[in-house]
C-alpha cells in the first residue's frame, strides 16, 4: 500500500464519516461542523489528484465563505431542533434510505462496469498537477463566455439577495 | 519515495534535496518555528503592556524579573492554576473544542511564510521556509479564513446574549474583510517575477522578485492595496480599531465572556499569533522581504542565511509596534461605520488598485508608472466614494427603532 | 489509484445528499445536502480530469462553486424570508402558497 491508497483512503473515510453525519446530527450547527470536515476532506482528496488550486478554492470558497454564511443564519435565526412529530418522513424514512442505496448501487455500478467501454478507459492517467497558470489560460481564452455568464450569475444573486432582504420602509414587515 | 517527497515540498524548485534531509531539516524549522511563535507570543504580550504603559505616560508591569519582562510566564502560570470551569448552561464539545478551532489555524499559516533565504548546512542549502507550496498565497487566504469558525462556535457555544452578538459581528466583519484582503494581492501577483513553470503564487517567489532595489518593494508600488491589506488585516485579526466581536463596553468581553482559565489563554494567544502571523505576511508580501539594500547578501552561505532572518525579524518586529501604536491611537468603529468603511472604500480601492496595475503594466511596463496610477486612481475612487456618501446623506431618524434582528447592527 | 476508486466516493457522497434531502425536514439542512451533492459532483469532475490528463474537468469546479455561491446567498436570503414570515423552517410546515 503506497502513500497515496493511504492517504486515499483517510480522506475519502473522513468525508464519508462525515457526510452521514450531516444528515444524521439532530442541531444544524452541528451539521454544519460535520459538512466543513467532509468540505476540508475533499480538499485533501483535491491535493491527491494534482489539483492544488482546486483545493485551495474549495476551502477558502466552501469552508471560509459559504459555510460561515451558514452558520451565521443558523445563529441569527437561533434555529433549534425540530419537533418530528406530525411529519410524513417518519414513517418512510427507511424507503428513503431504500432508495437512496440503490441509487448508490447504480453509481458503483456504473463507475466500475460502464466506464470500462467508454474512452475514458483508455486515456492514460498523469502524475503531473495542473499549475494555477493552466487553469487560468483555459478559463480566459476557450471558457471566457462561460466565466462571464458565471460572473452574471454572481451579479444576479447579488440584486437577488438585497431585493429579498431589503426593509422597503416603515409601513412593511 | 518519489511520491513523499512530492507531497513534502511540493513543487519547490530551486533545491533538491535528499529525502532524509528534507525530513530533518523540516522538523527542526517547524520546531523552531513553533517556538518562535509561542516566545513572540510572550514577547507581544509583555510589549504590549509596556508600550501601551509607555504611551498612556505611565510604567506597565514592571515587577516580575528585569523590567517586568517575565510577567507572560507570570500570566501563564496563573492560567494554568485558575479552576477550568465549565458553565452548566453551554453546549459542552464546541465549548472546549472551539478555542482550538482559533489556535491552529492561527499557528499553521506560518508554514509557508519564508523566514529568511536560504541556509548551507553539512553542504546542503536548506531553505529558510517550512513549506513552499506552489499556491502559497491561497493556503493564506484559505486558512485565515477558517480562523472565524473558533469565535463564531466560541460565541454559540457559550450560550451567551453578548457572546452570541459578539460572533454575529465577527463572522460578518470577517466575511466582509476578506474579500479585501484576497483582492489587495492579486496586484502584487500579477507584477512577481517568475520563470515559465513556476507559480507566483509562492510567498518565496514573491518575496525574491522584490529583491533588486528599494522601488522593487511593493508597499511602494501597490500603495493603496498595501493601506487596504493592512487596514483588513486589523480587522482579520479583531484588533482595535475593528475590535467589534469583543467591544468591552457593549459586549462585556465578545465572544469569550463565558470563557476562564487556560481556555481563555488560548483565546489569547491565538489573537497575538493571528498578529505575529499577519505581520510576517505582510512583510513578505509588502516590504521586501528578506530584503534590505543588498545587506542580506553579507557574508558567507551560513552568515547571508542567518542575517536575512535577522531582517525578516526586525521588520516583523516594526510592524508589530504599528499594531499597538494604531490600538491607542484609533477609536473603535461603529458596526455600521464598519461595514461602510469595508464595502465602501477598502473594496473600491483595492479592485481600482487590480485594473490599473494590469492596465499600467502592460501598456507601460514600468513600476514607477504602476505606483503613481495606484494612489492617483486610488484618490479619484475615494473622493468619488465620499462625495457620493455625502450627498446621499439622508438625516438620521432620533429614535431608531430595533427589532430582534436589528440588534446586531 | 485508479478513477474507480474516487468515483464511487463520489457516488457514495452524493447518495448521501440524496437521501439527506429525502429524510431530514429542517431547510437549512436540506441546503446543506444539496451543498454535498455539488461537491460529489466537483469530486467526479476532478477525478476524471486527472484521468484524462486535461484541466477543463478543473475549470468546471470553478463554475460548480460559483454557482453553488450564487445559490447559497439566494436560498439563505429565502429562508431568512420565509422564517420572518412563518417563525419556521421547517418544509412540512411551509406548504402553502399564501403568505
Amino acid at each position: 500500500m503506497n502513500a497515496e491508497q493511504i492517504l486515499f483512503i483517510v480522506f475519502g473515510g473522513i468525508s464519508l464519516v462525515g457526510a452521514v453525519s450531516v444528515i444524521s446530527f439532530r442541531h444544524p450547527i452541528y451539521s454544519a461542523l460535520a459538512l466543513i470536515v467532509t468540505f476540508f476532506a475533499q480538499a485533501g482528496l483535491f491535493v491527491l489528484l494534482g489539483a492544488h488550486f482546486v483545493a485551495a478554492a474549495q476551502v477558502i470558497v466552501y469552508a471560509g465563505a459559504i459555510m460561515v454564511l451558514f452558520l451565521f443564519v443558523i445563529m441569527l435565526l437561533n434555529l433549534g431542533t425540530l419537533s418530528a412529530s406530525g411529519s410524513i418522513v417518519g414513517k418512510l424514512k427507511g424507503v428513503a434510505i431504500v432508495l437512496g442505496l440503490l441509487l448508490a448501487a447504480e453509481g458503483i455500478y456504473i463507475a466500475v462496469n460502464a466506464l470500462n467501454e467508454t474512452a475514458v478507459a483508455s486515456a492514460q492517467p498523469t502524475a503531473a498537477p495542473v499549475t494555477t497558470y493552466q487553469i487560468g489560460e483555459l478559463l480566459f481564452s476557450k471558457y471566457l463566455l462561460p466565466f462571464e455568464v458565471t460572473s452574471l450569475i454572481l451579479l444576479a444573486a447579488l440584486i437577488g439577495v438585497i431585493v429579498l432582504v431589503k426593509r422597503d420602509g416603515p409601513d412593511t414587515d | 519515495m518519489e511520491r513523499a517527497y512530492y507531497f513534502a515540498f511540493v513543487e519547490g524548485d530551486f533545491v533538491v534535496l535528499p529525502l532524509h534531509v528534507l525530513i530533518i531539516s523540516s522538523i527542526v524549522k517547524i520546531l523552531i518555528i513553533a517556538h518562535l511563535l509561542i516566545i513572540g507570543v510572550m514577547a507581544m504580550i509583555w510589549s504590549e503592556r509596556r508600550v501601551s504603559g509607555w504611551m498612556q505616560d505611565r510604567l506597565g508591569p514592571n515587577r516580575v524579573g528585569f523590567q517586568g519582562i517575565l510577567q507572560p510566564i507570570a500570566d501563564g502560570i496563573k492560567f494554568l492554576f485558575k479552576e477550568d470551569l465549565i458553565p452548566n448552561h453551554v453546549d459542552k464539545p464546541l465549548y472546549v473544542l472551539a478555542p482550538a478551532m482559533l489556535l491552529v489555524p492561527a499557528m499553521i499559516t506560518i508554514a509557508v511564510v519564508p523566514f529568511g533565504s536560504s541556509l548551507t548546512i553539512f553542504g546542503h542549502e536548506i531553505p529558510l521556509q517550512i513549506a513552499d507550496i506552489s499556491i502559497g498565497i491561497l493556503y493564506i487566504l484559505a486558512i485565515t479564513s477558517l480562523g472565524v469558525y473558533g469565535v463564531v462556535l466560541g460565541a454559540w457555544a457559550s450560550n451567551n446574549k453578548y457572546s452570541l452578538l459578539g460572533g454575529l459581528r465577527s463572522s460578518a466583519q470577517m466575511i466582509s474583510y476578506e474579500l479585501t484582503l484576497g483582492l489587495a494581492i492579486i496586484g502584487v501577483l500579477m507584477l512577481t517575477v517568475v520563470e515559465p513553470g513556476e507559480s507566483a503564487l509562492s510567498l518565496r517567489k514573491i518575496a525574491e522578485s522584490q529583491g533588486k532595489a528599494l522601488w522593487n518593494w511593493n508597499f511602494l508600488i501597490h500603495f493603496p492595496a498595501f493601506l487596504a491589506f493592512t487596514t483588513a488585516m486589523f480587522a482579520e485579526t479583531n484588533r482595535l480599531p475593528f475590535d467589534l466581536a469583543e467591544a468591552e463596553q457593549e459586549l462585556v468581553a465578545g465572544y469569550h465572556t463565558e470563557y476562564s482559565s487556560m481556555k481563555f489563554a488560548l483565546f489569547f494567544m491565538a489573537e497575538y499569533m493571528n498578529m505575529i502571523v499577519g505581520s510576517a505576511v505582510t512583510v513578505t508580501l509588502f516590504l521586501g522581504g528578506w530584503h534590505f539594500f543588498g545587506l542580506e547578501n553579507v557574508g558567507g552561505p551560513v552568515w547571508s542565511g542567518l542575517i536575512s532572518f535577522g531582517i525578516i525579524f526586525v521588520k516583523t518586529a516594526i510592524f508589530l509596534f504599528v499594531f499597538i501604536w494604531v490600538r491607542w491611537t484609533l477609536p473603535r468603529f461603529r458596526y455600521d461605520q464598519l461595514m461602510n468603511f469595508g464595502w465602501k472604500f477598502l473594496l473600491p480601492v483595492a479592485l481600482t488598485s487590480i485594473v490599473v496595475t494590469g492596465i499600467l503594466w502592460v501598456t507601460t511596463q514600468s513600476r514607477l508608472l504602476v505606483g503613481i496610477g495606484n494612489v492617483v486612481a486610488a484618490f479619484i475612487v475615494v473622493s468619488i466614494v465620499a462625495g457620493l456618501l455625502v450627498m446621499n446623506k439622508t438625516p438620521e431618524p432620533a429614535t431608531p427603532e430595533l427589532s430582534g434582528l436589528d440588534a446586531i447592527e | 489509484m485508479g478513477l474507480e476508486y474516487y468515483l464511487i466516493l463520489s457516488a457514495l457522497l452524493f447518495t448521501t445528499g440524496v437521501i439527506g434531502v429525502l429524510i431530514r425536514r429542517n431547510a437549512i439542512i436540506i441546503f446543506m445536502c444539496i451543498e454535498l451533492m455539488l461537491n460529489a459532483a466537483n469530486l467526479a469532475f476532478v477525478a476524471i480530469s486527472r484521468h484524462l490528463g486535461e484541466t477543463t474537468g478543473q475549470v468546471f469546479v470553478f463554475f460548480v462553486m460559483t454557482v453553488a455561491a450564487a445559490e447559497v446567498a439566494i436560498g439563505l436570503a429565502i429562508i431568512v424570508s420565509v422564517f420572518k414570515h412563518r417563525q419556521t423552517v421547517n418544509v412540512d410546515e411551509v406548504n402553502s402558497l399564501k403568505g
